[in-house]
């Protein structure tokens, strides 16, 4: 087994309405449900906006704090789910229920090492 | 007497069946390449003296695995946990024959995964599979051999990294996968038929491997059917100066009847089970020419049948333009130009080559000459270059 992430890529920009984001929200439901009752679920959830995030940077044996954004770009990380899959295709399998789910371009990566079992 | 070229036959046979049963055994494409290639030098030393085994591919395999075991006990103190973790799936048992068929499409679906850049799976496929060398893809490609060792050791470590799954999809991934498995197989197949020759056997042998363990597949049939009928043309295509000699003027002659043959009874039997799709098409298109005893006597009707189903069920600009070509024979020059010109294929060499052609039919020589010197300007290949200044300079402006 092996731990993936589902990268959720969503375009920089005003996000959808309560009705679109509802109807989301019931799915990203639906999906969860399915990922834990197949024993694939590790964590999922969404992210605020990158203008809420701040960025701890080392310089000179100190951690210099600054507000983000720290990237420039067409795209954000807009949520995450950590999944556990046996391969890639299993991983990719999620990834699709995940893409379909959000409306939203999904990036599918695998961590180093080994998920046990 | 066994010779090097001998062996060398065994290897582009049995390369890949070995190369596939090592992974399953060792879970490691590199040490299963490592010890395959180990197995095939050991062959080369003492062939010539025993002579060939009763089982060239047994052997090989069982030489390489055993190999492969023993560098990997060697290595297990240095790097216990990899080589352990190796072994496990190293089981002492010899090798069986039988699962070996599977292996091999295990390995074609592994290195045309659909998480690959197309060139990585290229690359892979021509390697793992066909047993060519680093060099000799980048030669092919036209790439430097420094960059397509790259391409390959990125691929390779991908499917280690992401854990791309060395088996045959499940029936519901199947159609999408195999079209992408087609899809590489057909790319390294007209690469080959502009470029390098070897590459176009190279195509044909993983058409026939897939033809035998997929023989369920009319798409597979499909495309085994339509490289063997262009094939079959490889001599007639070439003029004594090295150009391109078109369809049209070829010297039927020429053609290869048993290539033309097999390939005839591929497209029937697809017939036969009416389940078409757009490599069958394609070959039926082919066969027609094939049928063909002058150029005359092609029936364009039929062809121009088979477009219009092409276009039903897998429309592109690239379809419409071929349509067009039978539109011309079967309408007229006029009619086709019509259909060319309402297409969006300004960056296609071809695209630029069949208005040249219709135009010069229709006698517009300045307009031709144009055309065909857009077409000169995407055409990167000697033979093809010759093939359009020599029409172009018969066009009276």
């Amino acid at each position: 087994m092996k731990y993936y992430l589902l990268n959720v890529m969503q375009p920089v920009g005003e996000p959808p309405g309560p009705d679109v984001l509802g109807e989301i929200e019931k799915r990203l439901d639906a999906l969860n449900r399915e990922l834990r009752e197949a024993g694939a679920w590790v964590f999922a959830g969404g992210l605020h906006g990158p203008e809420s995030s701040t960025v701890l940077r080392p310089r000179d044996g100190d951690v210099l704090v600054t507000d983000g954004p720290y990237a420039e770009g067409k795209e954000m990380l807009g949520g995450i789910s950590l999944i556990k899959a046996p391969d890639l295709d299993a991983a990719l399998a999620w990834g699709r229920k995940l893409a379909l789910a959000t409306t939203l371009p999904i990036e599918v990566r695998p961590f180093l090492g080994e998920a046990g079992e | 007497m066994m010779t090097g070229p001998d062996i060398e036959a065994v290897f582009r046979a049995e390369y890949g069946r070995a190369v596939a049963v090592l992974v399953r055994f060792l879970g490691d494409i590199d040490i299963a390449e490592e010890a395959v290639q180990d197995a095939f030098a050991t062959a080369l030393r003492r062939w010539p003296e025993t002579g060939l085994p009763p089982s060239p591919a047994g052997w090989i395999i069982t030489t390489a695995r055993n190999r492969a075991v023993d560098r990997l006990r060697r290595e297990a103190t240095r790097d216990e946990r990899h080589a352990q973790a190796a072994l496990l799936h190293a089981p002492d048992a010899p090798p069986e024959e039988g699962p070996v068929r599977d292996d091999r499409l295990r390995l074609i679906f592994t290195c045309c995964h659909p998480a690959l850049a197309m060139q990585a799976r290229v690359a892979l496929t021509l390697r793992l599979l066909g047993g060519l060398t680093t060099a000799q893809i980048a030669r092919a490609f036209l790439v430097p051999e420094s960059t397509m060792a790259q391409r390959l050791v990125r691929a390779k470590a991908k499917i280690r990294n992401a854990g791309i799954p060395y088996r045959v999809p499940r029936d519901a991934d199947l159609p999408d996968r195999l079209t992408g498995v087609l899809a590489v197989v057909y790319l390294i197949f007209n690469q080959g038929y502009e470029g390098e020759a070897g590459l176009c056997e190279e195509a044909l042998r993983l058409g026939r491997l897939l033809a035998e363990l997929m023989p369920d597949e009319p798409e597979v049939t499909g495309l085994l059917a339509l490289m063997l009928l262009v094939e079959s043309r490889r001599d007639a295509r070439r003029g004594g100066h090295g150009e391109l000699v078109p369809l049209p003027e070829q010297d039927r002659d020429r053609w290869d009847r048993e290539l033309i043959a097999e390939g005839q009874g591929l497209v029937r039997r697809c017939l036969r089970r009416n389940r078409p799709g757009p490599y069958q098409i394609q070959a039926a298109v082919q066969a027609v020419h094939s049928d063909a005893p002058t150029a005359e006597a092609t029936d364009w009707g039929q062809i121009l049948q088979l477009y219009d189903q092409l276009m039903a069920i897998a429309p592109s600009p690239v379809v419409a333009l071929n349509r067009a070509v039978a539109v011309a024979e079967v309408e007229g020059p006029r009619q086709a130009l019509d259909l060319v010109d309402a297409l969006d294929l300004d960056g296609y060499r071809v695209f630029h080559a069949v208005r040249a052609d219709l135009l010069r039919r229709l006698g517009r020589g300045t307009e031709a000459v144009r055309a065909y010197e857009a077409a000169l300007a995407l055409t990167g290949s000697p033979a093809e270059r010759a093939f359009l200044q020599r029409r172009m300079r018969t066009v009276t402006r």
